[in-house]
């Protein structure tokens, strides 16, 4: 999985999709997910980083970032490599 | 640079909450760098907003109906050159530009200049054409018949499954999720637009629309994709943002380049869950949201009026992607007298 690389993010968290046009506002742990995707960070990693910084429950954790990468998948923000 | 001096007469100054793209297309020449532009506009009724914006419209003159005929418009294009010495004449309605077509040779004998599409590009991109289009271009159009009465109406839509779209013969289109609401959209198109009355495949996706402007040769001078964002109970678009998809400009290359298309169009298009590309109308002229292209980049009215002009018009390669036009109404105040005059003078 790669971030689409023709989306536009800005600082505050306003993302555009340049093909579709469709535009998405993000808060800050999304942006931090979006971050560590760039860098090409795995789930697996992503999860650890987010687990070492909050107090969650692991469970619970892996089903918020898996809704949040469909999401990013159905919106063609994330695209299969 | 000296700007060249210029009268050009424009329709289309309906600008109401379904609007025409004559003031769009005013205010992309009135920036232009090479014309200084007397604009006349033609109206044809008398509460055309376009009319009183007198910043942008120097004149306007009332014009009969498309329904009065060719012979009685093309009298009163006579009287009005014989006032205003005009260069050029824009044409904005899809329904006078039958009567614009027929009337080209004429008009320009009288030294006035057009750009408009030939007869047989105006003809088979009609609604009730397109299947044949796509067929003949290789391209992709929902499934659509043609109804000219009820009772065709009926057999049609045993092969279709709801919802199905229900269109005009020139405006407006509905969706209609059982038999008697096509029945009923039906009589009200008809009744409004005449026959025949379309029944179109209802394709789900997004709605993206292609601004473009070709040459006549085959060759695309511009080109502008944009995704609606807000769209009206009428179907207009009341905001909308340019966006970057190549796909939408391959296509329309393929449609200017295959037909050679000559003038103003836009595509009306519907992308799929799995991306596929729509036709659901080709517009022959240019659209209302013409100043978003303006405002991207692409003064496609100031190259409409090059072309026209038969100047060397260099094609637009890019355009600003994320720029957004977002519509708004705005009331004027205009004393009596003004309408009075222009009622029964027919100028104002």
């Amino acid at each position: 999985m790669k971030v689409n690389q023709s989306i536009a993010i800005s600082e505050n968290g306003f993302v555009f999709n340049p093909v579709t046009g469709d535009s998405f506002t993000l808060n800050n742990t999304g942006m931090q997910i979006i971050a560590m995707l760039k860098s090409g960070k795995t789930i697996e990693q992503i999860k650890e980083a987010l687990l070492s910084e909050y107090d969650l429950d692991a469970l619970v954790l892996e089903r918020y970032l898996q809704d949040f990468i469909t999401d990013l998948k159905r919106n063609y923000l994330l695209l299969e490599e | 640079m000296d700007r060249k001096k210029i009268t050009i007469a424009i329709t289309g100054l309906n600008n109401i909450d379904s609007p025409g793209p004559g003031m769009p297309v005013v205010r992309g020449i009135k920036e232009s760098t090479i014309f200084d532009a007397r604009i006349v506009g033609l109206a044809y009724d008398h509460l055309e907003p376009g009319i009183y914006m007198k910043e942008w419209v120097d004149k306007t003159y009332m014009i009969p109906y498309p329904s009065k005929g060719k012979e009685v418009l093309y009298e009163r294009l006579k009287e009005i050159h014989a006032k205003e010495n005009l260069n050029l004449i824009i044409p904005n309605f899809d329904a006078e530009l039958f009567s614009f077509i027929k009337l080209e040779n004429q008009i320009n004998q009288l030294g006035i200049k057009t750009f408009l599409p030939t007869l047989e590009q105006f003809e088979e991109r009609h609604k009730s054409n397109l299947p044949e289009y796509g067929k003949k271009y290789g391209v992709n159009i929902p499934k659509s018949e043609e109804a000219f009465s009820m009772n065709d109406l009926t057999n049609i839509l045993r092969s279709f499954t709801y919802p199905v779209m229900i269109k005009g013969k020139y405006y407006d289109a509905y969706k209609a999720y059982s038999p008697e609401q096509a029945q009923a959209y039906f009589s009200k198109l008809s009744a409004k637009w005449g026959y025949p009355v379309i029944v179109q495949e209802y394709i789900d996706g997004t709605e993206v629309n292609v601004i473009a402007l070709g040459d006549g040769k085959g060759q695309v001078i511009s080109a502008v994709a944009m995704r609606k964002q807000y769209i009206t109970d009428k179907g207009k678009a009341w905001g909308g943002v340019t966006i970057s998809d190549d796909s939408m400009l391959e296509l329309t290359h393929k449609i200017i380049s295959q037909t050679k298309w000559r003038g103003g169009m836009e595509l009306e298009l519907i992308r799929t869950a799995d991306s596929k590309l729509y036709i659901l109308e080709i517009n022959p002229r240019i659209p209302a949201w013409v100043y978003l292209a303006v405002g991207a980049g692409q003064n496609l009215p100031e190259a409409h009026v090059m072309l026209a002009l038969g100047m060397d018009v260099k094609p637009y390669k890019s355009y600003d992607i994320g720029k957004m036009f977002i519509r708004y109404s705005w009331d004027m105040i205009v004393d009596i007298e003004m309408f009075s005059k222009l009622v029964t003078s027919g100028e104002l």
